[in-house]
């Protein structure tokens, strides 16, 4: 029997990153407290960005050009989920044009979320795979030391028993009620008890118990552990319960907090994935993820993590960045700040479930048309072929665009339209192998952007309609250079 | 075998109102303003008016649908009245459904008539607009000034002009209508502009400034039509008669198939080239006395100049910047003042447009008058350059019998 693991790991952090000394200043008269968070930036969410659309970004990272309908079910942990009554793991499926006979499955109320999804998938994937991703967008009350910790960020994990990169040795969880902070229904903020006392009583004692727990089962010891990972935001934390539990100090993994800052349920999957990306073989690699009790997996990296690297993945996302300083813009992003953006932006915003259904695979998967006749690649598919020397009626196929590059043809800086984060920035764009769009561009680096400027395509939120709690998807060009993708 | 519009029909009265931000009136108001003069110009009687098309484009302000408000505003007596939106090439549709009712002898005596109020929406600009449910789901959220500055960059990208020349040229399109329009009392705007004011003003969408826009503006504009012989039998001895009407429609092509490469309006030269053929037109530069087109921004002027056969492809810059297309060049365009300084309240543009011509052909135009025109062609362009609607109008002196 072939052994289950990891078979291929993608990431995505959003390129923006705030700079946390301008979170401070801003807040710093009313808690001067939060001088001591200044250094550093947090990964920040652009206004279309969401768990959704990072989950997919990484889920393409983590597929890479591979066959997909080998896939048999999707899991999505998050605590910040766009939907709390339509499931965004199933947005997901759709948006990466996976076949229909797939299980979907939210995983959500705890920070927990991304270990113990990820145990779950293991388990599942003993019988076929499980993509499995992990995201998180964090909104913090304003001024609170959790806006300047939290960051944003997705990882997706490929679980199987094809030749994994990484074969799971084993996991154990332990589930207690410890009530480090919560989110209430129908609250939007965490509220968290004292940090001390979390640490003391939280991570030192209740991780332990699991890691211990663990080792009891698996035919290894806690001084072969290569990477110790545990996403505490709390100093010290990760350094402490390595000394308690016998774990060599230089297998203390970095939680990113100087570049990054703590994508929360997303935070232990990030971790990994980041670690698969450096390993090499034959690494133990320990994953602790905390909430209300603490999961402990162990993970033994084999000889084929040297060839099956993401494209992009954790450390490509990381090094793509653009320094936001403007805290009003954070705010506004995560509407934490009720802000004007005009009148243009009065019109109705209403989605037609209807029409959405119908045009699904247009819309959430980017399908478009290849006339079977001339060739002509077309989105949208239509009943006509747009090519002027060709016309046949009904001769498209379906035709897959997400993937294929382009360039842009013309473009503007639109500061009159109503946009989230104007000017907004749209135009044409061709597809290398024919085929052409009117869209907008999201992730824009103004200072290169130019006609002739190569792009891929990004799942993004179109439209927000906040009056009934919807949000339009839709794909959006990047310029290949602020995407970390590979071109 | 179809033997086209030319000199089929005449236009026995015109009218236009007022344009500008018109505070003090209601669409009805307008419509009664344009028709007033229109009627009085036509020397009829309104129950001699046969049948109407009221052109109107926005139906979130302005007097939503239907031929009722045009019926109810004049007090029709109860006669057909069609209304017709097509983007901004609105207005020249409501004149083409009534000279095609003369032209086909379904009626003696039609009327066309466009109106627009765009200023009550609370801010600048265009109203939004509905697009479609599915069209919503995935269109950027696009603006006139932003699609159609894509104009310019398709422009540049096909014949690698340098970015401040392009802008330079699309200055001077402004500057020219800006002192055009300073001499017509019916206009918006009434002031001359400098180039660096038109250079220096802040940025609406990269590269159109400003000043590279037309204004935006409520009014309405009105033509009644015959043929010439119960014109001339009404007493009437200089007419104005049509000498081409054609429309030509996006498929989608240029939206969805990259043999379009941005820089100019395929829909347009389509057009041209129909309505030059119906005119009996062959060398547009030399025949053509005057235009009115579509000015909705400077750069969709200067490369509808290429376009319409006025200037080779990628001269548009420099015959701009030589002046070809002034009061005093050698094809004065926007004689009137254009779009630049009328505003563009979409359903009245087109006949606005054809007003300025119709003027000028009889010798009333004033401190404007050009000397001897005989032929004009006034153009829309509505939508987007990716898929729009385009319209070339020519009318000239009546020469028949």
């Amino acid at each position: 029997m072939s052994k289950t693991g990891i078979t291929a790991v993608g990431g995505y952090i959003p390129r923006l990153r705030m700079q946390r000394a301008k979170i401070v200043e801003a807040n710093a008269w009313a808690n001067s407290a939060l001088k001591g968070y200044a250094k550093g930036e947090r990964s920040m969410c652009n206004w279309d960005e969401d768990s959704v659309t990072m989950a997919v970004e990484a889920a393409r990272d983590c597929l890479g050009n591979g066959p997909r309908d080998a896939v048999t079910a999707v899991h999505l942990a998050s605590t910040t989920l766009p939907f709390a009554d339509r499931q965004n793991a199933g947005i997901v499926a759709e948006a990466l044009n996976l076949p229909e006979n797939l299980s979907t499955l939210d995983i959500t109320s705890s920070q927990r979320a991304g270990t113990s999804g990820l145990i779950n998938a293991l388990n599942a994937a003993a019988n076929s795979p499980v993509l499995f991703a992990a995201a998180e967008h964090r909104r913090s009350q304003n001024g609170t030391p959790q806006e300047l910790l939290a960051g944003d960020g997705a990882a997706a994990l490929l679980v199987g028993t094809d030749d994994p990169i990484a074969t799971f040795l084993g996991g154990h969880t332990v589930s207690i009620d410890f009530v480090d902070h919560y989110r209430g229904q129908h609250h939007e903020f965490d509220y968290d008890w004292e940090e001390r006392w979390i640490r003391d009583e939280g991570y030192m004692k209740i991780v332990p118990e699991a890691v211990g727990a663990l080792f009891a089962k698996v035919d290894k010891e806690v001084t072969d552990v290569d990477r110790f990972i545990i996403p505490a935001a709390l100093r010290g934390v990760p350094a402490m319960l390595a000394k308690r539990l016998g774990i060599k100090d230089e297998a203390v993994c970095d939680v990113l907090q100087g570049i990054c800052g703590d994508t929360g349920a997303a935070h232990a999957v990030v971790l990994l994935a980041k670690a698969l990306e450096e390993a090499t073989p034959g690494e133990t690699i320990l994953v602790a993820g905390f909430g209300q009790g603490c999961d402990a997996l162990l993970f033994e990296t084999t000889d084929k993590i040297t060839s099956r690297r993401p494209g992009r993945g954790i450390n490509g996302s990381l090094a793509v960045r653009a320094v936001e300083e403007n805290y009003n813009k954070f705010q506004s992003f995560n509407q934490t700040v009720d802000k004007d953006f005009g009148k243009r932006g009065e019109v109705d915003k209403q989605t037609a479930l209807s029409t959405l259904y119908r045009n699904r695979k247009m819309l959430t998967g980017f399908i478009g048309g290849k006339c079977t006749k001339c060739g002509t690649v077309q989105f949208p598919k239509s009943r006509y072929c747009v090519n002027p020397n060709c016309g046949a009626l009904d001769t498209q196929e379906d035709h897959a665009m997400a993937d294929t590059p382009g360039k842009v043809n013309t473009y503007t800086a639109d500061s009159l339209t109503f946009s989230l984060d104007p000017p907004a920035y749209f135009g044409m764009v061709q597809f290398d192998g024919g085929g052409r769009l009117m869209v907008d561009f999201t992730d824009v680096d103004r200072d290169s952007f130019d006609i002739g400027v190569p792009v891929r395509m990004q799942f993004r939120v179109r439209e927000y309609d906040d009056e009934r709690g919807f949000r339009k998807y839709f794909w959006k060009a990047v310029q290949t250079a602020s995407s970390g993708a590979e071109a | 075998m179809a033997s086209g519009i030319r000199d089929k029909v005449a236009i026995l009265g015109m009218g236009c109102s007022k344009f500008g931000e018109r505070w003090d009136a209601e669409p009805f108001d307008l419509m009664v303003e344009a028709f007033a003069e229109c009627i009085e110009d036509a020397g009829i009687e309104k129950d001699e008016i046969q049948a109407a098309w009221l052109s109107t484009a926005i139906d979130s302000v302005n007097v939503g649908p239907s031929g009722v408000p045009l019926a109810v505003a004049l007090r029709l007596p109860f006669i057909p009245v069609t209304r017709v939106e097509n983007f901004c090439a609105s207005g020249t549709e409501a004149f083409r459904g009534a000279v095609y009712a003369v032209a086909s002898g379904a009626c003696d005596i039609a009327l066309a008539l466009g109106c627009e109020k765009l200023k009550d929406t609370g801010y600048g600009g265009l109203p939004q607009r509905t697009r479609g449910v599915t069209n919503s789901m995935y269109w950027p959220n696009l603006s006139a000034p932003g699609v159609f500055a894509q104009l310019a960059a398709g422009y540049r990208g096909a014949y690698g002009v340098d970015r401040d020349e392009l802008k330079r040229a699309m200055a001077q399109v402004s500057v020219k209508s800006h002192a055009n329009g300073a001499k017509n009392p019916k206009a918006h705007l009434q002031r001359p502009v400098t180039m660096d004011k038109v250079l220096g003003a802040p940025i609406v969408a990269e590269p159109i400034g400003l000043f590279d826009c037309c204004g935006v503006s409520d009014g309405a504009a009105a033509a009644i039509v015959c043929t010439p012989e119960l014109a001339k039998s009404l007493g009437k001895q200089d007419l104005v008669s049509v000498k081409a009407l054609q429309l030509s429609v996006s498929n989608g092509s240029e939206a969805g198939h990259n043999s379009w490469d941005g820089s100019h309006i395929k829909t347009t030269r389509i057009a041209a080239k129909k309505a030059y053929e119906e005119a009996g037109i062959r060398n547009p530069r030399e025949e053509i006395s005057m235009t009115e087109v579509h000015d909705c921004f400077s750069i969709t002027e200067l490369i509808t100049m290429e376009d319409l056969g006025l200037s080779q492809e990628g001269a548009a810059v420099k015959d701009v910047l030589d002046g070809v297309f002034d009061a005093d060049g050698e094809v004065p365009c926007q004689i009137d003042g254009g779009l630049k300084c009328f505003g563009h309240p979409i359903g009245a543009s087109g006949l606005r447009m054809l007003y300025e011509m119709y003027t000028q052909l009889l010798g009333r135009a004033d401190e404007r008058q050009l000397a001897d025109p005989r032929i004009g062609l006034t153009h829309n362009l509505g939508g987007f350059p990716h898929m729009n609607v385009s319209s070339v109008s020519i009318v000239g002196r009546y020469e028949g019998a």
